[in-house]
Order: structure tokens, then sequence, then C-alpha cells
């Protein structure tokens, strides 16, 4: 079950698990949490939960709700989030490590049953005594998604830490220009006649032959139809135009 | 029967992922009838595929039959749409009565879309997360509504679209194929454009990749359908691959209206 850890200067002072689906944080004795500080608005926010989701909200606080250092109205809470209300933090813990060990297996789809009397459970893991080929079930994913079980969340992973290339143009009318290759796919070429795409990869960047029946040329070297490496200071032929691939950093 | 196969260029690809060991999505296409069935299996062991592989297999061969005995003009969009309802219906029981009847197969279920073209059209029935997509004159839409306790979320307003991509609750449907004796498929239809690129995927592809890399993919590759249906899967793949990834993508060459009426047949032959 996901916990709030309640601490003061460094120094904690409870832990509240969330074990209600609305648990209330403010200076009012009758909150869930309550904070005898006058930062602190009588009832300040609070915490749905609803099955793994804890959902932060701001209550119309005079001072404000800060997730991470940046203020919040409505906020997903994620693994090791630090809440702050005035001088006070709130870290917010996920799940335990037993629940953790079941997580790749809950991330299976798996039915809803809105009906009680059903006989299969609420929500139940239909997967429930497969065998997981992976023993660590974040291991393959989540090069950087921190300590805590990974979010099957869409992942970036051409991000800034990944590096950043270019192609020049090295003749024709266009030549010294030059174009970053920031998205994760970049066509080159002229449609209809030929096409090549270089996708950026967290391995690299590649090239691949899209249309045409001409085939890309890299360093003089004709493609096949697979996805071939780029390195720094490849030089690319295609219909008719040279461009030079290089790592900006 | 109208013969579609000149109509559509279909292809398809699909692939366990990095995390799972096997994969329980089942796909099929048949471009000559304009159908095309995805499933995403659940259940323990090797369940989920034979969830998801009854759903696909008895659409896809039941419908042909269906569809061979009937006459083109048969087909308006009231007839696809029942045959879609009706055939998720025969899977649903289907999978439910194996299901109940061996222990192994108990509570495995499916999600399941079907998309039929017919008539410069598209009918599309779906029950759970999986999902028909479109790409029209470059922008993406998502044309069904998954059946998901996230979807309703957001519908209620709980939650926003760009929220819902930090959830931890991406994996519950509300329907499901074989889980209870019945099951309603949602089925709408839709004009058809020529240029038009339907994508059909499970929630592997969907939960891994967003909708503007699939719009990017999808619009920059569209001269070479296979590469896009490869490039969507290593996508997931490159950004975790945590659940099976499966893709079909139909893309309409031209126009297929049903000709009808005796000037219309007269106005074809002399063209």
């Amino acid at each position: 079950m996901a916990k709030l850890i309640l601490s003061l200067e460094g120094s904690v002072i409870r832990e509240v698990p969330l074990d209600k689906e609305r648990i209330t944080i403010g200076r009012k004795p009758q909150n869930d949490i309550p904070i005898e500080n006058l930062a602190v608005s009588g009832e300040h926010a609070c915490i749905v939960t609803i099955l793994n989701d804890s959902f932060l909200e701001d209550l119309g606080s005079t001072n404000g709700t800060l997730v991470n250092g940046n203020p919040i109205k409505k906020h997903i809470l994620q693994n090791n989030d630090v809440i702050e209300i005035g001088k006070y933090k709130l870290k917010y813990v996920g799940e335990g490590p037993a629940a953790h060990a079941a997580a790749d297996d809950f991330e299976k789809t798996m039915l809803l049953q809105r009906s009680p009397v059903s006989a299969k459970a609420a929500a139940a893991p239909k997967a429930q005594g497969e065998p997981q080929a992976m023993p660590a079930p974040a291991a393959a994913a989540a090069p950087a998604a921190g300590s805590g079980p990974a979010t099957p969340q869409p992942r970036r992973p051409a991000g800034e830490a990944q590096l950043l290339a270019a192609i020049q143009i090295l003749n024709g009318p266009s030549a010294g220009k030059e174009l970053e290759l920031t998205k994760n796919l970049t066509t080159l070429g002229k449609p209809g006649v030929q096409v090549a795409v270089i996708t950026r990869r967290p391995q690299g960047y590649f090239i691949t032959h899209v249309e045409g029946a001409t085939l890309p040329v890299i360093n003089g070297k004709t493609l096949d139809a697979q996805a071939h490496a780029l390195n720094d200071h490849d030089v690319i032929e295609l219909a008719g135009v040279k461009m030079e691939f290089f790592i900006k950093k | 029967m109208a013969n579609l196969s000149s109509v559509l260029e279909v292809t398809s690809a699909t692939h366990p992922g990095m995390v799972r060991s096997h994969n329980e999505d089942s796909i099929a296409a048949d471009t000559e009838i304009g159908l095309a069935v995805l499933a995403d299996g659940m259940g323990g062991y090797n369940a989920g595929e034979v969830a998801s592989g009854i759903a696909v297999a008895m659409v896809s061969t039941e419908m042909k039959k269906a569809l061979a005995a009937k006459k083109p003009d048969e087909l308006n969009g009231k007839a696809a749409e029942t045959l879609i309802a009706e055939h998720s219906a025969k899977a649903n029981a289907a999978i439910y009565q194996a299901a109940q009847s061996q222990p192994r197969y108990s509570g495995m279920g499916t999600t399941l879309v079907v998309a039929l073209w017919h008539d410069n059209q598209i009918s599309v029935g779906h029950i759970g997360d999986s999902r028909l997509y479109r790409l029209r004159g470059g922008a993406l839409e998502q044309i069904t509504r998954d059946h998901s306790l996230l979807q309703e979320q957001i519908d209620s307003g709980m939650i926003t679209k760009e929220q819902a991509r930090y959830s931890q609750n991406k994996n519950l449907v509300t329907r499901a194929v074989g889980i209870d004796p019945e099951v309603d498929a949602e089925v709408h239809t839709y004009t058809v454009q020529p240029g038009d690129i339907y994508l059909l995927c499970s929630d592997g592809l969907s939960d891994m990749v967003t909708d503007e890399d699939i719009q990017l993919t999808l619009s920059s590759l569209q001269s070479n359908l296979p590469l896009a249906a490869q490039q969507l899967v290593q996508q997931a793949n490159d950004n975790g691959g945590r659940d099976n990834i499966s893709v079909i993508l139909v893309r309409v060459v031209r126009d297929f209206p049903v000709r009808t009426g005796l000037l219309e047949r007269l106005t074809a032959w002399i063209r």
C-alpha cells in the first residue's frame, strides 16, 4: 500500500498509509493529517486514491502545495514525489517491496469487474500463477526511471541525455544548409523519387530506405533495405544530394 | 460479395515486446473481404493466447462465410454493424464456454477490435482497450474509445489526457470478450476517403508510443507501410516494450462504392 512520510526539517514525524479513498491534509484537527502550523490552511490539500493511482489536489490553500518544488493544483503522485506544505514535507512512497514484485503481473491487461456478486474477484489479475520469464520486471526497461516501480508511461529515451546529431548538405543549391535531427523520425529526399528515413533511437541514429528504385549510398557504398547505423561524418547520397551526418554533442 | 483486394493495402506486425515471454495478441486481415481483426488476450499460462486466438479465428472465418452469402448491395452500414456485433457475441460465447469447461482456461478473456470496409465506409466494433486510429490528411485521430477505467476517469473530468499518461491504472478494461456470458461490442460506421490510413493496435503500442509519435511515423512513412509497421513496433520496444505489440495498417488506395441502380451500373459499364 502506498504511504506518506511526514517530516519537518529532515526529522520524520509520522508515516501515514493511504488506506482510505480520500485523505485530507490541513490545519484543522478533523483532517486525516492535521498539521498545526499557521502557514497551513484549514483544509489545505487532499489525496484521492483509486487502485494504484493517488491524486493530490490543492484545495485552494492560501500558500499553495508544491510537488518536487513545483506548485501544483492537481497531480498524480509518482513514487518518491516530495509534497511540500509550508515547512512540512510529505514523501510519497508508491508501493512496498512485496507489491513491487507483483507490479509486472498487475500491469497485464485485466478486466475490472463491476458486479460484486461475480465469482471472479474485482480486478483480480488474471495472470496469477503465470511464471514470469523475466525475474526482474523493471530490468529490461527504464534506464533512468528512478528506483521505484517502473511506470508504464511512454518514455522518451531520446531526451537530453541522448546525443544530438545533424546533417549538412554538401552540394547543390542548398549546400551548407544544416538540419538538426531532433525528431524520432526525419525523412529525407524527394517523395515519389527517393526517400530515406533517419530514426533516432536509444542506441543512436539509423538510416533506412523508404521509397524509390534507388537505395541510399553511404560513404560510396549502396545500402540494402535494412536499417543501417550512422557514424559521425558519414556521407549520405540521396536523390543526387550529398550530405554529411555528424554528432553535435 | 465485392472483392476489395485492389482497394486496400494491408500490412501487419506483431511482437512479444521486451518483457513478456510470449505473445498473447492475435491478428488477422483479409483484403478480399476488407476485414481486419486484432485481439489482446489475458489469462494465466497460455490462456490469453487461446482467448485472443479463438476470437480472431472465429470472427475472421465466420464473417468471411457470412459475407460470401451476401450480395454487395445488401451490405450497408447497418448490416455490417449487425454482422460485427453478432460475431463478436459468438466469439464471446465460445471463449466463455471454453473457460467454464476447462479449469486451466478459467478467467481467460480478450479485447477485440474488428474493422470491415464496405461501400466507401468502414464499420468498426470494439470491446476493451485495443484501438482503431485513422490518419487523414496528415492528422491522426483515435476512432475507438477505450472501455477502460482510465478512459472513464478522463470522461468524468477527473484527470486530463495528459495526466493519464502517468497513471498506473492503464491496464484495467471495463469490457472484455469471454469473461461474462454476454457482451456488447460498441459498433460504429464512418465514411472512408481514398488515402486514409487505418491503424488497429493493441495497448502495447498505444501505452508505449505517444499519439504524436504514431502520427509522425505514419505520416512520414506512409509510402512504405511495412516499414511504418516495423518502426511502430521498434519505437514501442525502444521505449521499454512492456507488453505485446500488434499493429495492422490498412491504406485505402481508391474509393469503392457499391453500384446499385441500373443507371450507375450502365455508367460503370461504359467507363
